[in-house]
């Protein structure tokens, strides 16, 4: 953004208020998106007495054990690691499906192109909800059930329709030139989409990336119908078993949640622009 | 299977294809190899794609016409007794209602609440990038761990009823989410809270796309601030509005994690969307027929209004979308 203040009538010696007022919406708004989550934070640094007894009071003194009660949790780790693996293999099926397909979407002409495309882009109307008890009743039959094959493959299909749409206008703005001089220099098609075309449409295979791994690591619904119990659960799903098992103990539960919001705070820090861009990019081509 | 087209003509001519081919498609010779390609490296993502999206939701389809439970053989078929019953069900009106005015107040408040600021913030401001980071972090946090935050703020007595006290509210707080009458509320504060920041930097984002040039020959022409954000930079801002405005009608409509966290549903069904109560009846009471039904009501409810908001308002900047030519 490098947009210079309009600042009405700047020319006339007056005092510009519009600054101050920016400054001033900014801090309200940031103020209240950020309280939740510094109260999390916080909070799992006090006693459940001093929370009780006092709810919106500052630490004193700092108490660590939540913190290392949830470390030494394995049921946390059982859980992190099921969420990281489920995301990883997610997003890993995500660009490497939807690259391959948007591939030839994008440079060949075949019969049933078009309606290729339209189907995929279809998928936008079709959410998760709308299919989740049908896939329970299938995964079911297939003995999924508890399983992360469960929650991936879903997942890896339900990602399609957006990596394609994100995925076909990038390797479309590859020129055609480039792609003669490869097969004239002897490259196979493959050759030319493995040499050229994937490190060129590389921003665009971290946007799709990016999106299906948050979209993963969020994930609710879908896990919580198909991965049973806590042990095979993904972490969204154990954070909303940890705080009714042991929702006597607040501070471990806040503990247990700011613990769980770290991963995606600290992906999201380094992938922000990836995210705006994609859900924006996906908006505009 | 055919050759592929020699020449670039479509092979559906009945309707414009929304995606012309790029200017230089390689020609590719009728061989068979060509073909094996395209279809070697279109089939994993189609039989992913139509084995776990597409079939499940033809399944709900059939399944929403069945008294079933999810085992045995489906064999009571009902014909629309499941979306009869869903129509004369209070629980479910109402919360289809939810539903409807959640995307309703979704459109009318975050929409001009999002576009005002980041009209603001659309300005050199000292620290911008922490600003919109910071901005951006609810929609990032899971609505699992958003909605838990939620609820150990929210109990009598708690931390919310602390900070009102302390800013003079002396007297009985509502009982934010035991209330019926004033947990639908909160729950809609919630969901503002949730998806305001990704508005605003949509919003923002939108606005960077815009010529700074038009502000400059405004201002020389003498138009104010004000004049200047109404009528140049919020009707060139109208493609983002449209799709943001889009996006937040289908997340109203299939609105679940955050209303099961925070509210299950409850206070007396005071909060329950159409979402909450089909997991709540096709899964908590296995009622797999009846639960589909709900589905596929919630799947047209979606189509319709997305079908007429593609023809009456999307169409433009969609084309631009969908084919890159903006």
């Amino acid at each position: 953004m490098a947009t210079a203040p309009m600042t009405a009538g700047s020319q006339k010696n007056r005092i510009d208020w519009s600054q101050p007022f920016a400054y001033l919406v900014a801090l309200v708004v940031v103020g209240i998106t950020v309280a939740p989550v510094v109260y999390v934070v916080l909070n799992g640094f006090r006693s459940t007495a001093q929370i009780n007894r006092d709810p919106s009071g500052w630490p004193a003194p700092w108490q660590w054990e939540n913190h290392t009660g949830v470390l030494t949790d394995p049921m946390f780790w059982t859980q992190f690691t099921n969420s990281t693996l489920v995301a990883v293999a997610t997003t890993a099926g995500v660009v490497i499906l939807g690259v391959m397909a948007a591939f030839v979407i994008a440079r060949y002409e075949f019969r049933g192109r078009a309606a290729l495309f339209t189907l995929f882009t279809a998928g936008m109307m079709f959410p998760l909800t709308v299919a989740v008890l049908p896939l329970f009743t299938m995964l079911r039959g297939m003995g999924l059930l508890g399983n992360l094959l469960a929650v991936i493959i879903p997942q890896v299909a339900f990602q399609m329709s957006i990596t394609v749409i994100i995925l076909v206008p990038f390797l479309r703005s590859v020129p055609a030139e480039l792609e003669d001089a490869a097969s004239i220099d002897g490259a196979s098609r493959f050759g030319f989409f493995r040499r050229i075309m994937l490190p060129l449409s590389g921003p665009g295979l971290v946007t799709v990336g990016v999106i299906a791994f948050v979209t993963s690591w969020n994930a609710y619904l879908l896990p919580l119908l198909v991965l049973g119990n806590p042990a095979e659960a993904t972490l969204p799903v154990g954070v909303q078993f940890y705080s009714t098992t042991y929702s006597q103990d607040t501070a471990g539960v806040l503990a247990f949640t700011s613990l769980a919001m770290v991963p995606a705070l600290l992906f999201f820090t380094l992938a922000q622009r990836r995210i705006v861009s994609g859900l924006t990019g996906a908006v505009k081509g | 299977m055919t050759a592929p087209n020699l020449t670039a003509g479509r092979a559906t001519p009945a309707r414009p294809d929304p995606d012309p081919a790029p200017a230089r498609v390689r020609r590719s010779r009728r061989s068979l190899r060509d073909l094996a390609l395209v279809w070697g490296f279109a089939a994993p993502a189609l039989v992913v794609y139509i084995g776990f999206v597409i079939v499940p939701v033809a399944l709900a389809a059939v399944f929403s016409f069945f008294n079933w439970n999810g085992l045995g053989p489906l064999e009571r078929f009902i014909g629309f007794e499941n979306y009869v019953r869903a129509f004369s069900d209070p629980v479910f009106l109402g919360a289809l209602r939810n539903n409807v005015v959640i995307l309703v107040l979704s459109l009318a408040i975050q929409g001009p609440l999002a576009i005002g600021i980041a009209l603001l913030l659309n300005r050199k401001l000292r620290g911008r990038t922490l600003i919109r980071t910071l901005i951006f972090v609810p929609y990032v946090l899971s609505e699992v761990v958003a909605g838990l935050a939620f609820r150990l703020m929210l109990p009598p007595e708690g931390p919310v009823d602390g900070v009102l006290t302390s800013l003079g509210w002396s007297g009985p707080k509502p009982q934010w989410l035991a209330d019926p009458d004033i947990a639908f509320w909160t729950l809609f504060a919630v969901l503002t809270w949730k998806y305001l920041g990704l508005a605003i930097i949509l919003m923002l984002a939108g606005l960077q796309g815009i010529p700074e040039e038009l502000h400059e020959a405004a201002a020389l022409d003498g138009a104010s601030w004000w004049q200047t954000q109404r009528r140049i930079t919020i009707p060139l801002l109208g493609p983002t509005v449209r799709i943001w405005a889009f996006l937040s009608m289908i997340g109203s409509l299939q609105l679940f994690d955050m209303v099961w966290i925070l509210t299950g549903g409850g206070p007396l069904n005071a909060t329950q969307t159409m979402a909450t109560y089909m997991v709540d009846i096709g899964n908590g009471r296995s009622q797999i027929g009846f639960g589909s039904a709900v589905a596929v009501i919630l799947f047209l409810i979606s189509l319709v209004i997305a079908l007429i908001y593609q023809r009456a308002v999307l169409r433009r900047d969609m084309v631009g979308a969908v084919t890159g030519r903006g």
